[in-house]
Parts: structure tokens; C-alpha cells; sequence
């Protein structure tokens, strides 16, 4: 078993690194500490950020590349190897143990059956499914979310002795009010985790899609490409922005002049439009370049990574903008004439003096937008211009099952499970960013709702 | 006024040369033409022959920016860049590189795109605000925590699924209006109804947070403090004083909007299958018709460009405290 990591999940492997890092380094910053301390006590902020950790840990499981034996596959699929393997012919409803649509069956004395077919994984263990099905799925879920209470009670003991506190019951977090909002959210996770594990054991859980893959697979493997898509794109957007921003501000002259054209140009252009001519002459060029790429996968990653080029290349203007409002604003403030005073260069007044008081503004944009890019993925694959097709996506999900509205009965589980993906994520990151903007503004610190009334 | 108006024009000039440069650039420089030919052939083994056949009838086959074998202005004139971006600039939109007219195009379908655009500002505006004042109302009220909650909630769902929900819904279980399609004249009532109220549905949860936002802001200031000490009522306050100073921002932020209706919404348009300006890039853009991506570009950042210019002149209409200087 070999290491084979592509471009996109170095990347994301390394900002990964690169935010725990500076999470480490936070312990010598008690102030910008103490913030992040009020993100994770606000109950919304802090279920968020459980909620986004999750997600986090998914796509990071599923970064870690492996080849073996010709096959390429991630830590996440070693973990969900049966989900992966376990492949029907067709679609079927989640949970189903027959097919979705009836099918000819000839049988050994030359009679012809029509009926719906039993899957070939999704409930076999069942003798008799079309009666002990609901007994086994009551059992199960039962099963599991005994399991998922026993493994919270143990997150829980966990918690006591590693906090020492000896007198206290060890349901204790339950009680205290402080963390109660996240200590439930965990519990819920633990349960449905419990519940979701036995469910998917022995069923497609959330069913199949039109070549038979177990849909709950492919929910999951999606996470890495929104994943990737949102913090990539950050990732090339944030250095352009405080670059240009803050040297625009406080150098002035030229610079501001330059600075202010480039990113007026940009985003005079209607968004989709400048993704649109942008992603279409890229892809154009990779079309060409055909024959260069090993394999499908590594083709797909390029095209991937050529979108998040795209989408940090364009959406770097907001921030600039407010950047350089910023350090407008501050140039004139007494620190830096006293740190120009004492000969410091303007590279150490920009990046040692100004770049930390704008950083807040920074956490807080690139939080915000990042819930867009999660969303703008899917409505990019729509008109073709998203990641490959060969790509497990929720855009391409959402794309496949579209059409699918109009089948008799309707196949509604590939759709509601890539928009259910896509609405966890973003919403725990619109969340997180509120509460990120609450603890880091120094604008709001809470008056606006502190209004007489 | 008018100085001030001329001074904005000019400084539009460099920004749209830049933009044409840019989309010149992608489309020109990054991709070399053959490539673009032999996609639109679509066969892999096309001939050079064929090539510079297609290049010759899309009158593709001239230089980039410079022709050094002409003479006198030809130099300049005779080449892509002039051809191509330029005339832009006179709204000569040329032809697709399926051989129809883009200007005539524009044209016709720009009404049904605002036959769509229109109706969603209005129902949003008049929406997003009332709710919005009420949010504002009852400040801090188990109401408005939730309504807070539910417009996150309403943010964080992807636009695909408002579309996908309301066609299925209403059209499909319901049949109370066509899925999809367009009529010319009041038939088209039926057409619009579904698109309008599915556009409206998925921009309320971030407007009326943003309305929200503006209302709370403007409360905690100070006149409005004068104005609880003088012995108004909450109702006095609120109709007479937020709302009035409020509606300022939330009207400019509006007129940035106004040419981009012309627009249209791409998703939505495509979805219903409106013949509409948006349906008509996302179509493009799956064709891969160049020429009629780097026209709508350009048209859009002309609109974009003429919606700044109207947000200051109605900041200057609207607010007597902001004066629009020549100097």
C-alpha cells in the first residue's frame, strides 16, 4: 500500500495543517484565543463548529490517497469498503431489499416471471423480506442507537477523567447549561451514527442511483469536492486580497491606483459570467491536453483544481476592497507612524504591523464566503462548467437525479440526499460564520440588539 | 451634475477596455484559435484545411492585434482584437459562431427576462421589507431569534432546490401551472407565475437578514433615541423615523440591481425554459459559442457599470446631505 496523493488533496491536506498550526500558535495570542473561545460557547457557533468538524474529517479521511494492487482508493473508502463494493444493477428505494422497477425473470421450466427483482446486497440476510423487513429495521435501529447512547456515555466518561473532576457525575457536561446546546449536538451525532451504521450494514440506507452505487456512499465521497472547492479557492483568493489590499492602502500612489482598476475591472463583470468565459477557455485548453493526464482521476482533480483556480481568481475583490478600506483607515493611526518612526521597513509595517489588525476582517470574509463557493458548486456543474463528471459531487448528484422527477414512482433519494449533504454543510458554515463575526467585529460587540425598546 | 456624470462615463472607458482585454485574453490568447475550431468541427482528427476554412467563414482568420503586412490604419483595424472587442464598444455585437445575429438576438429576448426580473424585485422588495420591519419590531422576541434562524436556514439552501421543489410541487402534484415553457402576451401569465414565486422564495431568507441587519442598525442610533425620549410611540419610530432613514440604503442598494434585470436569472430562465437573455448564455456557454459569451460579458459589465452610476445619483436624490462634486 503506497501513498498517492493528487494535487487537490495535498492541498487540502495541507491547509488542514496549516489551520491546526495556526491554532497552535494561537496559545501565545490571548486575546484572538479568548475570541475563538466565544465562537465555540455561543450554542450555535459551537454546534457549527462540531458540525463542520465532522465534515472536515470526512474529507480529510478521504484526501488520504492509497494505490495497492492497481487499485486507487482513500482511507474513507477502506473504512466504507462494502458500501463501495456493494453495487446493484439499477436505482432502488432506500432501505428496499426488491428492485425498483419489475424485470423478466425466466425460471428453470421455461415460465416467464415479471416481478421485482430482490438486490442482490440490499437486505439478503432476510429469509422472508417482504415480512421480517420492518421487524429487522425496528431492530436495527433500536441496535444502533443503543449503541450510539453507549458510545456518548463513554465520550462522556472520557471527558470526566480527563478533566479530574472526581466528585462530580459524569453526566455532568448534560447538566451544566453553558455547553448544553453542543453537548446534545454530539449526543445526536453519537445516536444517528449509531443508527446510520446499523442501517447501512446489511441496506442501501439512503438507496441506489441509476448504475446501482449505495447513495449514502456517494453523499459522503461528495464532501471532499466541496470541501476542496471551498477552501482551495480561499486558499488562492486570500493571498491576492491581503497582498493587494493592504499594500494598496497604505502604500497609496501608484499601487492604489493599479490595485483599485484591477479589482473594479473584476468585479464589474456579473460573477457567473466571468466563472462561465473563464472555466470554458480552461477547459478548453485541458481538452487539448488530453493525452498528458495518467489517469481519469488525475484528469478530473486537474479540472477541479482548474475550477478553484477560477472561482480564487475571481473572488478575491471583496475582500481587497474592504482590505484596503482598512489599512487606509489605519495608516494614520499612531502605531504605525511609531513603527515608522523607529525605521521599520514598509515589508514589516505591512506584514508585522498592519496585516494583524486587519485580520480579523479576513477570518471573517473568507468564513463567509465560503459557504457561496459550497453552493455555487452545485449550480456550476448544472450548466456544465463544474467539476468533471467522473466526480463524486453533489452538483453532479443533483444533475443526474434531476430528470429522474418525472419516473413513475418518483426517485427522490438521490436528490434529497446530495441537497441534505449540501444543506448540513452550509448551513453549520453560515452558522459558524455568524458567530465568528459576532466574536471577532469590533463594530458589533452586541449593540445593536442592546437598543432601547 | 452633468460634470460629474461625464467624469464617471470616462472613467467607465478604461474599466470596459480592461474588460475586453481580459475576455480577448481568455478567449484569444489562452486558447489558440485552432483549438477553438476544431471543437466547434467537433471530430478529434480534423484537417488544418478544414480549420482555416472555419476560421476564414467566422472571419477568424486575421491577427491578434497588430498586422504588420497592411497598410496605413489597417495595421490595426485589420485584426481580431479590433474586430472582435472594439465593436463592442459601439454595441456591434457581430455574429455567434453558429451564424446568428447577437444584436438581434438581445433584442427578443430581452423582454422575457425582465417579464421575470421585474415582478421578483417588486414581490421581493415589498416581502423582504415588511418582514424585515416586523423582525425589527420585535427585536429580541422568541419571533425574531427563530425568523433569524429559519433565514439562515433558508440562505443555506442550494437555489437547485427551490426550483426542483416548486416545479414538483406546484406544477407536477398540484398542476397548477405549466412545468415549463413561454407564451408571447398576457398568456404568458401562467408561464411566469411559477418562476417569479420560486425566484422570491430563494432570495428571502438572505434579504430580510440583510433588512433585518439595516433596521437594527439604524434603531441604535442616536435620533432615534431623541425620538423614544421625546415621547413617541414605537409605531411613531418606527413608520416615521427607521423606516424613512432605512429605506435609503435598502433603495440604492436596488438600483445596483435595476440593469442587471435585463440579465436575467441564468438558472432560472433555464430551468423553465424562458427564452430569456439568461437562458440564452447558459445555452452558450453549453455550446460553447464564444462570440456570444464575450458579448453577454461585456453587456453585463456595461449594466453593472450603469447600475453604480444610478446608485449615486439616487444617493444624491434621495439623501440631500450627499453632493455630487465636478472636482
Amino acid at each position: 500500500m503506497k501513498l498517492a496523493l493528487l494535487t487537490t488533496d495535498v492541498a487540502l491536506l495541507g491547509t488542514l495543517i496549516l489551520v491546526l498550526l495556526y491554532f497552535w500558535s494561537l496559545r501565545q495570542h490571548k486575546l484572538t484565543s479568548q475570541r475563538w473561545r466565544t465562537v465555540l460557547k455561543t450554542p450555535t457557533g459551537g454546534s457549527a463548529a462540531i458540525l463542520l468538524a465532522m465534515y472536515v474529517g470526512v474529507a480529510g479521511l478521504d484526501s488520504l490517497r492509497f494505490t495497492a494492487g492497481g487499485e486507487t482508493f482513500t482511507a474513507l473508502d477502506k473504512m466504507l469498503w462494502s458500501l463501495r463494493t456493494q453495487v446493484e444493477t439499477t436505482y432502488s428505494a432506500p432501505l428496499a431489499a426488491f428492485g425498483y422497477a419489475k424485470e423478466t425473470r425466466y425460471e428453470a421450466h421455461g415460465k416467464v416471471a415479471r416481478d421485482y427483482p430482490r438486490l442482490v446486497y440490499g437486505g439478503r440476510h432476510l429469509r422472508n423480506p417482504a415480512q421480517d423487513r420492518s421487524r429487522d429495521l425496528i431492530l436495527r435501529v433500536a441496535r444502533g442507537g443503543l449503541l450510539g447512547v453507549a458510545g456518548f456515555c463513554a465520550l462522556l466518561g472520557l471527558f470526566k477523567i480527563t478533566r479530574r473532576c472526581p466528585h462530580a457525575p459524569f453526566w455532568m457536561p448534560l447538566a451544566a447549561r453553558r455547553w448544553r446546546a453542543q453537548v446534545m449536538v454530539i449526543a445526536a451525532l453519537c445516536v444517528l451514527g449509531g443508527v446510520i451504521g446499523a442501517l447501512a450494514a446489511d441496506y442501501h440506507l439512503l438507496g441506489t442511483d441509476k448504475v446501482g452505487s449505495d447513495v449514502l456512499y456517494l453523499t459522503l465521497k461528495s464532501i471532499r469536492t466541496g470541501l476542496v472547492l471551498g477552501v482551495v479557492s480561499s486558499l488562492i483568493a486570500l493571498p491576492l486580497a491581503v497582498t493587494l489590499g493592504i499594500s494598496a492602502g497604505y502604500l497609496g500612489g501608484w499601487v492604489d491606483d493599479l490595485v483599485q482598476y484591477l479589482y473594479t475591472t473584476l468585479s464589474s463583470i456579473p460573477g457567473v459570467l466571468l466563472i462561465a468565459a473563464a472555466a470554458l477557455s480552461l477547459d478548453l485548453l485541458m481538452q487539448q491536453q488530453a493525452s498528458d493526464f495518467a489517469s481519469l482521476a488525475s484528469r478530473a482533480d486537474t479540472k477541479l483544481l482548474a475550477l478553484c483556480l477560477v472561482l480564487g481568481l475571481t473572488g478575491w475583490t471583496s475582500l481587497c476592497r474592504l482590505l484596503r478600506a482598512e489599512a487606509l483607515k489605519l495608516r494614520t493611526i499612531e502605531f504605525v507612524s511609531a513603527a515608522r518612526a523607529l525605521g521599520g521597513t514598509q515589508l514589516q509595517i505591512l506584514f508585522r504591523h498592519l496585516l494583524p489588525n486587519t485580520f480579523h476582517l479576513v477570518i471573517i470574509t473568507t468564513v463567509l464566503s465560503f459557504s457561496d463557493l459550497v453552493l455555487a458548486e452545485a449550480v456550476l456543474t448544472y450548466i456544465d462548467i463544474g467539476v468533471d463528471p467522473s466526480m463524486e459531487s453533489w452538483g453532479n448528484m443533483i444533475n443526474g437525479a434531476r430528470l429522474e422527477l418525472a419516473r413513475e414512482p418518483v426517485v427522490w433519494w438521490s436528490l434529497m440526499a446530495a441537497l441534505c449533504g449540501m444543506f448540513g454543510l452550509v448551513l453549520a458554515a453560515n452558522l459558524f460564520a455568524d458567530a465568528v463575526r459576532d466574536a471577532f467585529d469590533p463594530r458589533l460587540n452586541n449593540t445593536l440588539l442592546a437598543a432601547p425598546r | 451634475m452633468t460634470a460629474y456624470l461625464c467624469r464617471r462615463m470616462l472613467y467607465a472607458l478604461p474599466i470596459l477596455l480592461g474588460i475586453n482585454l481580459l475576455t480577448f485574453g481568455l478567449f484569444f490568447v489562452v486558447n489558440s484559435l485552432d483549438n477553438m475550431a476544431r471543437m466547434q468541427l467537433g471530430e478529434r482528427h480534423v484537417t488544418q484545411e478544414a480549420i482555416e476554412k472555419w476560421k476564414h467563414a467566422h472571419g477568424y482568420d486575421l491577427p491578434l492585434l497588430w498586422d504588420a503586412t497592411a497598410a496605413g490604419t489597417d495595421k490595426f483595424t485589420r485584426t481580431l482584437f479590433y474586430r472582435n472587442s472594439l465593436g463592442l464598444f459601439t454595441f456591434r455585437f457581430g455574429r455567434s459562431d453558429g451564424g446568428r445575429d447577437i444584436g438581434y438576438d438581445l433584442r427578443q429576448r430581452m423582454f422575457p427576462s425582465l417579464a421575470i426580473a421585474l415582478p421578483v424585485l417588486l414581490l421581493e422588495l415589498a416581502l423582504a421589507t415588511s418582514l424585515g420591519l416586523m423582525v425589527a419590531l420585535l427585536r429580541g422576541s422568541y419571533f425574531d431569534r427563530w425568523l433569524t434562524l429559519g433565514c439562515v436556514a433558508a440562505m443555506s439552501i442550494s437555489s437547485l432546490f427551490f426550483i426542483i421543489a416548486g416545479q414538483y410541487l406546484i406544477a407536477k402534484l398540484l398542476r397548477l401551472t405549466p412545468i415549463s415553457g413561454y407564451d408571447d402576451g398576457f398568456a404568458a401569465f401562467k408561464f411566469l407565475a411559477l418562476p417569479v414565486l420560486v425566484q422570491v422564495a430563494a432570495g428571502l431568507g438572505a434579504n430580510v437578514r440583510w433588512n433585518r441587519t439595516v433596521f437594527l442598525e439604524e434603531i441604535s442610533k442616536d435620533y432615534v433615541r431623541t425620538a423614544w425620549a421625546k415621547g413617541l410611540t414605537e409605531k411613531q419610530v418606527l413608520w416615521r423615523h427607521v423606516l424613512r432613514n432605512a429605506l435609503l440604503p435598502l433603495l440604492t442598494a436596488i438600483v445596483v440591481t435595476l440593469p442587471s434585470l435585463f440579465l436575467g436569472s441564468l438558472i432560472t430562465e433555464s430551468f423553465f425554459a424562458v427564452p430569456g437573455l439568461g437562458s440564452y448564455t447558459i445555452d452558450a456557454i453549453q455550446n460553447q459559442d464564444f462570440a456570444i459569451v464575450r458579448a453577454m460579458v461585456f453587456l453585463g459589465s456595461c449594466l453593472y457599470i450603469l447600475g453604480l452610476m444610478l446608485t449615486d445619483i439616487s444617493y444624491a436624490w434621495a439623501d440631500p446631505r450627499v453632493r455630487l462634486a465636478a472636482s
